[in-house]
């Protein structure tokens, strides 16, 4: 499995004497603020990929960036790696701690420093819970707009350092587009600011370099985020389709009609059917799949778009349509749709959540594909996903305790990554690469890509010591890789010696 | 079934006819360290300081290569005009979200982009950064990179596509780009107030603390121009609630494509600022545009009085238009940060050669 880091393919760092980093680090951070021991350490073993895990050299946990900035410098020095660390909900090990690694969690630095309903901007630290930005600008009539599904837990730095997404970023825009400043710290200790209180900065885009680097580049120790005006109104619509490619079509037939739905989502009936027993949401449980179709903005103009969805789905197939009949039944429908990843407990012991996005028209072929391989493999799968972005998250359903239960899920799942590129689309919408998804990055990019990657990496850390051995593959790593990979009758990176 | 299909390692026989030849002289600047000049449609020529170099004509490098209404994306080769793209995204009720300012009829998306220049809608919907998806580049060694891709949602790589926005061709020459697209707002308004600066700040406050279907607020020194865009019923609401006179679709037209005459001046700074800053007078015209976040000044303040200004105003000053030679265009940097910036263009363009000095001296 890939929390195993493999000295050939990896860039590991010879191991230091523990006492020697445990010394040089404790006169840094305040006395509870750097754990070495290993029953403290077990909660920084794994994120929110639970079956990848390794133990930490040791957890700090700063207050301030005053400390972030002496642990880097420290580790710098001592040539130990650092994995950077918000709320460690991430789905693809990209806070997986790496061998003899300091872990560097910014769960403490948790303060909103200041909001400016004004100029719709608030100033918070990297471990402010993500809901808890849009709870303290409530009063204002303000929100944050990105939501990833775990808004509850993770944190605005790890949502920095993912370029997170959610249900609302078709309308509003990813992590990037919703900020407005960074404040990082170098692995040499050096601290910057990235934009201002403009809409842009001089030299080169930074931020926007910075956002979703995935802890290679710079330690965040700041963030000031951009805030919207909550929309009056918001009504959802339920489709329900016969068949998944009906859904799939009508998809991109509302995108086709100059609709920008505020969230699009579908479920196919194996996660519809698991929903509706955990959350009750009154979904039509005989449909093959059912479309979410949210709008948001004046009451009226939402009334008379909502209609002309009815018309597009129905247009396409639908078997159902019908809007929410009050207030509470849309929160109910969208609490379905929330309660999907875990109202798969129910029908299997484990889920393996996979994370791609396609071309809208590409819909329905992928979604039949992705059946196809479902039988090959003999593991069931449920979608359940951000269609209007065309973002997958297909939950291929397995047993840990089986006979290669895991190893088989994730060889599924890298055939519908594989799947994802080879339609236009990528390994990943919103999950981050990680450890997770490093060799499918042989499949998406060339060598001369990864390259690139690296050179840009080193701009920032020469060294290589932030985060090593996630996100960008090694061309060893990618050889190896390509060696057992034959893709469309190519074997990837067949010409690596010419690099 | 595959639309784009991937070599294992880009090489130049991948490419367009136009783009092997472009490919064949930047290995061959590279290896003479012999600077180059990109030029698309040469129409922003004045924007940056003068490089000098060997001209690289990327205009003959053209066509939309994709472009289905329905992905909201729209991919074209860098040298296609951007009057051909807009055109035809209009055809299919789109358009680009952040209204570039088109200086000639033969500007380019790879202008357009490598420019990054963003017109009266960017504080409502965005930059060209925030628009573009993907890149295919050509670095200093002839590599042709696809960084990004053509749909919205991808956080595979880093970001290098977005970097390319505004890089003013200090990266690379951009032979590709897939462009994000918006569909054209159902109804749109144009408003006018007799309003000094101070009032119609307020007022545009007031505004964007509510949902308010902005897509323009702009102050010409004298009068406040406001423009609405979005679904029919809440522009016909927000206009009747918010009054003033019908505006003039002539002076939009004027500030997005910067005919308005102070847009003109031989000498023009840009400030880009924060929006509710308090900005102390200086002698010049002011025109102010981005709800307040974007300030046109003409000004024979010293330059870093000029600059000095913007940084109390949370934000940056650029000398626009008129920079003598050897005069300093962009704010500068600090030293932690240009240090960065060099070694990222080493990163891309290890000889040099792509537009030397057209951002800061020496990168």
């Amino acid at each position: 499995m890939l929390d195993q880091f493999d000295n050939r393919l990896d860039p590991i760092f010879p191991p230091i004497e523990r006492a020697r980093l445990i010394s040089t680090l404790t006169p840094l951070l305040p006395a509870d603020g750097l754990i070495v021991k290993a029953e403290g350490m077990r909660v920084y073993e794994t994120d929110g990929l639970a079956a990848y895990r390794g133990m930490p050299a040791a957890v700090a946990l700063p207050r301030d960036a005053a400390q972030v900035r002496a642990v880097l410098k420290a580790c710098a020095r001592l040539g130990v790696a650092v994995v950077a660390r918000g709320a460690g909900t991430g789905l693809s090990g990209g806070a997986l701690p790496s061998p003899g690694c300091v872990l560097l969690s910014l769960s403490r630095m948790n303060r909103i420093l200041s909001i400016d309903p004004d100029a719709r901007t608030a100033r918070v630290q990297p471990g402010v819970r993500n809901l808890a930005i849009s709870e303290a600008v409530a009063a204002h009539g303000l929100f944050y707009a990105p939501d990833p599904s775990s808004q509850l837990a993770c944190s605005i730095g790890g949502n920095v350092a993912e370029n997170a997404g959610g249900v609302h970023c078709l309308k509003y825009g990813l992590t990037v587009h919703n900020i407005q400043k960074l404040d990082i710290v170098t692995i040499d200790g050096e601290e910057m600011s990235l934009g201002d209180d403009s809409l842009d900065a001089p030299g080169f885009d930074l931020l926007a370099l910075m956002t979703g680097s995935e802890g290679l580049l710079a330690v965040v120790t700041g963030v000031t985020v951009r805030l919207l005006p909550s929309p009056t109104h918001a009504q959802v619509l339920l489709a329900a389709f016969a068949d998944v490619r009906h859904a799939g079509e009508a998809v991109a037939a509302i995108i086709a009609a100059g609709i920008i739905p505020a969230g699009l989502e579908m479920m196919d009936r194996l996660a519809l059917g698991a929903a509706e027993e955990h959350t009750h949401a009154g979904y039509p449980t005989d449909a093959a799949a059912i479309l979410l179709c949210e709008l948001d903005g004046a009451e009226g103009d939402v009334g008379a778009e909502l209609a002309r969805v009815a018309t597009v789905c129905e247009a396409c197939g639908a078997t159902r349509v019908r809007q929410a009949r009050d207030e509470n039944e849309r929160k109910l429908f969208w609490a379905g749709r929330k309660g999907a990843f875990p109202a798969m407990g129910r029908l299997s012991p484990d889920y393996y959540c996979i994370d791609g996005t396609i071309p809208r028209r590409r819909l329905p072929d992928v979604l039949e594909a992705i059946q196809r391989l479902s039988r090959e493999h003999g593991l069931a799968v449920a979608n359940v996903f951000h269609a209007g972005d065309g973002n997958l998250h297909p939950l291929i359903l397995y047993d840990a305790n089986s006979d290669g239960g895991i190893e088989r899920a994730e060889t599924l799942g890298g055939a519908i990554l594989e799947l994802c590129v080879e339609m236009g689309g990528t390994i990943t919408g919103e999950h981050g690469v990680g450890r997770e998804k490093i060799n499918q990055m042989c499949v998406q990019f060339t060598a001369a890509e990864i390259a690139t990657f690296f050179a840009i990496k080193a701009a920032f850390d020469p060294a290589g010591l932030l985060n090593p051995g996630k996100a960008i593959p090694t061309l060893a790593r990618c050889a190896e890789y390509g060696a057992m990979h034959v893709h469309a009758g190519k074997t990837a990176f067949a010409n690596l010696d010419r690099f | 079934m595959p639309e784009r299909p991937r070599l294992p390692i880009s090489t130049a026989s991948d490419l367009a006819a136009p783009a092997r030849v472009l490919a064949e002289r930047v290995r061959e600047a590279s290896a003479a360290r012999r600077p180059l000049r990109i030029v698309g449609g040469d129409t922003k020529a004045f924007f940056g300081r003068a490089t000098d170099g060997e001209r690289l004509e990327v205009a003959g490098h053209r066509g939309v290569t994709d472009y289905e209404p329905s992905e909201l994306v729209i991919t074209a080769r860098a040298g296609t005009p951007i009057l051909e793209i807009e055109a035809l995204l209009a055809q299919n009720g789109q358009m680009l979200a952040f209204e570039p300012p088109v200086l000639g009829a033969a500007s380019t998306l790879g202008g357009v982009v490598a420019s990054g220049l963003a017109g009266p809608r960017r504080p409502f919907a965005g930059a060209v950064r925030d628009s573009v998806l993907g890149v295919t580049v050509l670095n200093g060694r002839g590599e042709a990179l696809r960084l990004g891709g053509t749909v919205f949602k991808n956080v595979a790589g880093f970001d290098g596509f977005r970097l390319m926005a505004g890089a003013l061709g200090c990266l690379g020459v951009l032979l590709e780009v897939s462009i994000r697209v918006a569909p054209t707002p159902a109804a749109e308004r144009l408003l006018s107030f007799d309003l000094d600066w101070p009032r119609a700040r307020r007022l545009i406050g007031d505004l964007m603390r509510r949902p308010t279907p902005l897509s323009g607020a702009a102050h010409d020194g004298g009068r406040l121009h406001l423009r609405l865009s979005g679904a029919v019923g809440a522009v016909a609401t927000a206009a009747a609630e918010i009054g003033g006179e019908a505006g003039d679709g002539d002076f939009w037209f004027d500030l997005r494509h910067r005919r308005l005459s102070m847009l003109t001046e031989p000498r023009l700074w840009r400030l880009s600022v924060g929006r509710t800053a308090s900005l102390p007078d200086l002698p010049g015209q002011w025109l102010r545009d981005w709800a307040g976040a974007e300030i046109w000044l003409t000004s024979e303040a010293r330059p870093e009085q000029i600059r000095r200004l913007a940084a109390d105003a949370g934000g940056h000053a650029t000398l626009y238009r008129g920079a003598r030679p050897g005069e300093a265009v962009f704010a500068p940097l600090s030293d932690g940060l240009m240090a960065l910036h060099r070694r990222l263009k080493e990163a891309f363009d290890p000889a040099g050669v792509f537009n030397p000095g057209r951002m800061y001296e020496g990168l």
